[in-house]
């Protein structure tokens, strides 16, 4: 089997692997109220899981954010949240009140040129 | 036949949220030149994955030459989000009673990711039941193609992006998740889940992290879910 085609494979094999939880999902939410307490479980779960997501991947990162430091990071989460919330919800503001100070606080210690 | 809802979501998905996500297909883009695969497979990749963190898994195992089975099951665990997202999505997109093929919730399904999912979830509290199918079926249309035509910007581009703004491109997307979900929180549920989650994440990160974050979820979820004086009552 030639390499392109094995990645091809691997490729589609990934997709279904994923698809799987979604086509689950699909399945067993037609049993779920979505106003009843095993729903209000799940949709705890759900956030749960995202927040704990998103936390490893400011903490704890791998690739590109891996050089860069904890503090910054941080702080631009806060910049961009005081941001957001000043704004009364500007969502562009916020956003880019965090990327910059981060890019910036990355410049200034020398992590990145 | 196009709705009004649909166009709704369409129009509220250019803008931040497809911003957003072609800033990070632009980095997705430009890692994947760097490993030299076809852009056919980057954009197949993306529409059959449909999932970031997935799509870096199976790039950076496929890099190290992990074994086939190794690396769709490491890429199957980082979609167990999916399952309580499509649990807690679909019903809201099916409240509006009308009754469709399994066919086309099952396809729908597909469209679910962690930009609609968030977007969607919330935008859902204010959107009138039987506008929100075709709400989101605009809305995830637009990030779709949007992923799509910036991962391929991204992989023409490689080399062109200053290393100063790939860093700040990485940090972009967890931001927006972040600001989205904590800066938007709506329901006491989601707040305390959020909180739980997180430091649940954090303690099992530095005992097990290999459980870290099938256990924010499952831990921290039911913590949260637990801390809800409304089920104590209920229960």
């Amino acid at each position: 089997m030639s390499a392109t085609v094995e990645l091809w494979l691997l490729m589609l094999a990934c997709g279904a692997a994923t698809y799987l939880w979604r086509g689950l999902g699909v399945l067993l939410s037609g049993r779920l109220n979505p106003q009843g307490a095993l729903f209000e479980w799940v949709y705890c779960v759900a956030y749960a899981l995202i927040a704990g997501l998103i936390t490893l991947i400011i903490v704890v990162p791998s690739g590109p954010l891996a050089q860069t430091g904890l503090t910054e990071r941080l702080l631009a989460c806060a910049a961009a949240l005081i941001a957001y919330r000043l704004t009364r919800g500007n969502m562009l503001v916020g956003l880019l009140s965090g990327v910059i100070f981060f890019m910036a606080a990355i410049f200034v210690r020398g992590l990145i040129h | 036949m196009i709705s009004r809802a649909f166009r709704t979501g369409v129009s509220e998905a250019f803008g931040v949220p497809a911003a957003v996500l072609g800033a990070g297909f632009i980095g997705y883009g430009s890692l994947v030149a760097d490993a030299g695969y076809s852009i056919w497979l980057t954009m197949a990749a993306t529409l059959a994955i449909w999932a970031l963190p997935g799509q870096l898994v199976l790039l950076e195992m496929h890099a190290a030459d992990a074994a086939m089975a190794a690396t769709v099951l490491a890429v199957s665990l980082s979609a167990v989000r999916f399952l309580p997202m499509t649990l807690t999505l679909m019903p809201l997109l099916r409240e509006d009673g009308r009754r469709r093929p399994l066919w086309q919730l099952l396809l729908t399904a597909q469209m679910i990711s962690m930009t609609t999912w968030a977007v969607n979830m919330r935008r859902f509290n204010d959107l009138d039941a039987k506008d929100r199918w075709q709400y989101f079926l605009g809305f995830s249309a637009v990030c779709m193609a949007t992923a799509l035509v910036f991962g391929l910007i991204g992989q023409l581009l490689v080399g062109a992006v200053p290393p100063l703004v790939r860093h700040g491109l990485a940090l972009l997307t967890p931001l927006y998740f972040f600001v989205t979900l904590v800066g938007e929180a709506q329901t006491r549920s989601a707040i305390t889940a959020l909180g739980c989650g997180a430091a649940t994440a954090l303690v099992l990160h530095a005992i097990a992290p290999d459980w870290s974050l099938l256990g924010a979820g499952l831990i921290g979820g039911t913590a949260a879910w637990l801390l809800q004086s409304k089920h104590v009552r209920n229960s």
